[in-house]
């Protein structure tokens, strides 16, 4: 595959497999995720999909096969590499900053892309404006006034809207969101949905989620993972329709 | 009064007793342990950027003070380099190159690997400065340093030599206090707290800590060469295992993460082994009971305690790092 012109694969894994040790946890998993779709992955407790995020993210090697992020073979990229060119993630369980302040993770985030993360003889205080920034991001979630509190201090539901606005705050041009909704009371579930689906349109998206109400409010094609391997690929309503899948994990849900 | 200016008070306070000291006559042997301390405490301090702020638990850091101080020993015996800024200059090269070079050993690892692999580093230098005679005087070490002049100052007295330790020791604050509270300071915080988040973030968590690591040994030689000419005499067990414990016992006495609790974390390690030596023989068991009942009683450091004392005796609760804004606290 060659970046042709008018390619506008965003994220494509050809044959990717993992195993640990003797366990395969991936098996010849192959994905195309074009620019601007929402994506969402599905599957049964330990079918393999946070597995699969942390080897698009470059934090696990794979054991063989592809990953190619924005025409670009990314395989043996490092993590924070290809989160420079473009890719954010989101983590199954909370993964912040607990002894800093909401605002400064933020800030953290921000100035990832930039050249004052090197800056060492100046104080914060100094980029204000990184501070106001942060505090904007804040007020469009309802939390502004929280900024000065650390991460500790919040509650569940906040620390997961602040999970996700980090991932926002790199301006990514593929973000992959893992369970966001975990774990979360109804109330706050829709509080993540909302803030996901605000989200600028044409941003691509891949969502992995157990709570089916959420799904069907953002994405609009659905991959079934099973035992590692993909069992089913296509539009929502295709993938409702789909006996086997009914069968492995959807159940009586629908 | 507010709690800012509290401390702006305090440290003024303390800077014109620190300055008057040696005038108001102070047996010259406590100015000489007051010395002492102001050097120990900038060793403390560049330990403490890597244990507070980077979460890197450096079991080397006597190697990173002891090559500086070998540097300028060997300099200005072997080949008569005695101004002040070359042997500085020189010291600080030394260090900072040996750190670059652990770095590439070190951090390979995380957490207790890290740990382990910096004893074993602080150890092969340990038995280089013991086994390399030629070079280092092995066990004999070397003498004979001469504290240099600074221009046209002689500050080679114990009085001059105690204001230039001073000055160093103000420097070396006002500067690791500023580069904590930058924007780069806020990565090391970051890479501190969650290194996997930081990669997420596009942050290269190898680099940062590699960039800390040498950042702390500039500060860590400028010690070692303060040292070499206040003691005027360099030994192997100036880069031993020992030495680099002590420094650690300074910052968690001190308080992690607050930089200027080294100060006092160096005060009384300094102190109490001078003093507890000449009393009596089991002077190291007291030091250890001693450094038990603070650590049990002063959790966070000793930095904290008038705070937390002062706090209690109002009600209030008390929060005190070198990264919370003074407004803040
Ligand atoms: N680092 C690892 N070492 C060994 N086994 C692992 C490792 N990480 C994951 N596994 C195993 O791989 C399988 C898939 O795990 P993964 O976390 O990807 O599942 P999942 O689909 O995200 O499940 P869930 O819905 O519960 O989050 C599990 O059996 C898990 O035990
Ligand atoms: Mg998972």
């Amino acid at each position: 595959m060659t970046g042709a012109p008018g390619d506008a694969l965003c994220l494509s894994l050809r044959g990717v497999t993992k195993r640990f040790g003797s366990l395969s946890v991936l098996d010849d998993v192959s994905l195309d995720v074009r620019t601007g779709e929402r994506c969402g992955i599905i599957g049964p407790n330990g079918a393999g999909k946070s597995t699969l995020f942390n080897i698009i993210a470059g934090e696990l090697p794979l054991t063989s096969g592809t990953v190619r992020f924005l025409d670009r073979d990314v395989t043996r990229l490092a993590a924070h590499a290809r989160a420079r060119s473009g890719l954010a993630r989101t983590f199954q369980t909370t993964t912040l900053f607990p002894r800093l302040t909401v605002v400064e993770n933020i800030v953290l985030a921000l100035q990832a892309h930039s050249g004052e993360r090197f800056a060492l003889l100046a104080p914060r205080s100094r980029y204000r404006k990184r501070d106001e920034e942060a505090l904007a991001l804040l007020d469009q979630v309802g939390l502004a006034d929280r900024g000065d509190a650390s991460i500790d201090a919040l509650g569940y539901g906040e620390k997961r809207q602040i999970e996700i606005l980090l991932a926002m705050a790199q301006r990514p041009k593929l973000l992959l969101l893992d369970e966001p909704t975990a774990g979360l009371a109804p109330g706050d579930a829709s509080l993540v949905t909302e803030m996901l689906k605000r989200e600028r349109s044409g941003l691509t998206m891949v969502l992995i989620e157990h709570d089916m109400g959420v799904v069907f409010d953002i994405v609009e094609r659905l991959t079934v993972l099973h035992h590692g391997r993909v069992v089913a690929d296509g539009p929502l309503d295709a993938i409702r329709g789909d006996a086997a899948v009914q069968e492995i994990y959807l159940g009586g849900v629908l | 009064m507010s709690v800012r200016r509290r401390w702006t008070f305090a440290l003024a306070a303390g800077a014109v007793v620190a300055l008057l000291l040696p005038c108001l006559g102070v047996p010259t042997f406590y100015v000489s342990l007051l010395t002492q301390t102001w050097i120990i405490a900038i060793a403390a301090m560049s330990l403490d950027l890597l244990i507070g702020f980077t979460g890197l638990v450096n079991f080397s850091q006597a190697a990173l003070f002891g090559v500086g101080a070998y540097a300028v020993a060997i300099a200005a015996t072997r080949f008569h380099v005695v101004g002040f800024l070359p042997g500085l200059g020189l010291g600080i090269t030394a260090a900072v190159v040996t750190a670059a070079l652990f770095g590439l050993v070190a951090l390979r690892a995380e957490g207790p690997g890290f740990i382990i692999i910096t004893i074993a580093l602080n150890q092969i230098m340990w038995g280089l400065a013991y086994q390399w005679v030629s070079v280092s005087g092995g066990d004999n070490g070397i003498t004979g340093i001469v504290r240099p002049h600074i221009g046209p100052l002689d500050v080679s007295g114990n009085t001059g030599y105690y204001y230039v330790c001073l000055v160093m020791f103000a420097l070396a604050f006002a500067l690791l206090m500023t580069i904590v509270r930058s924007p780069f300071g806020l990565v090391l915080k970051g890479v501190r707290e969650t290194p996997r988040r930081m990669r997420a973030l596009g942050y290269n968590v190898w680099l940062y800590r590699y960039f800390a690591l040498m950042i702390s040994a500039a500060f860590a030689g400028t010690a070692g060469v303060l040292f070499a000419w206040y003691n005027q005499f360099v030994g192997p067990v100036n880069l031993s295992l020992d030495q680099s414990t002590q420094f650690l016992i300074i910052v968690i006495l001190g308080g992690i993460g607050t930089i200027f609790g080294q100060f006092f974390g160096a005060l009384v390690v300094v102190f109490l082994s001078n003093e507890l030596s000449a009393v009596t023989q089991r002077w190291m068991l007291v030091l250890g009971l001693i450094y038990f009942v603070i650590v049990m009683y002063a959790p966070g450091g000793l930095v904290v305690l008038v705070p937390r004392l002062w706090a209690r005796l109002r009600g209030r609760p008390v929060v005190l790092a070198a990264d919370v804004p003074l407004e803040d606290r």
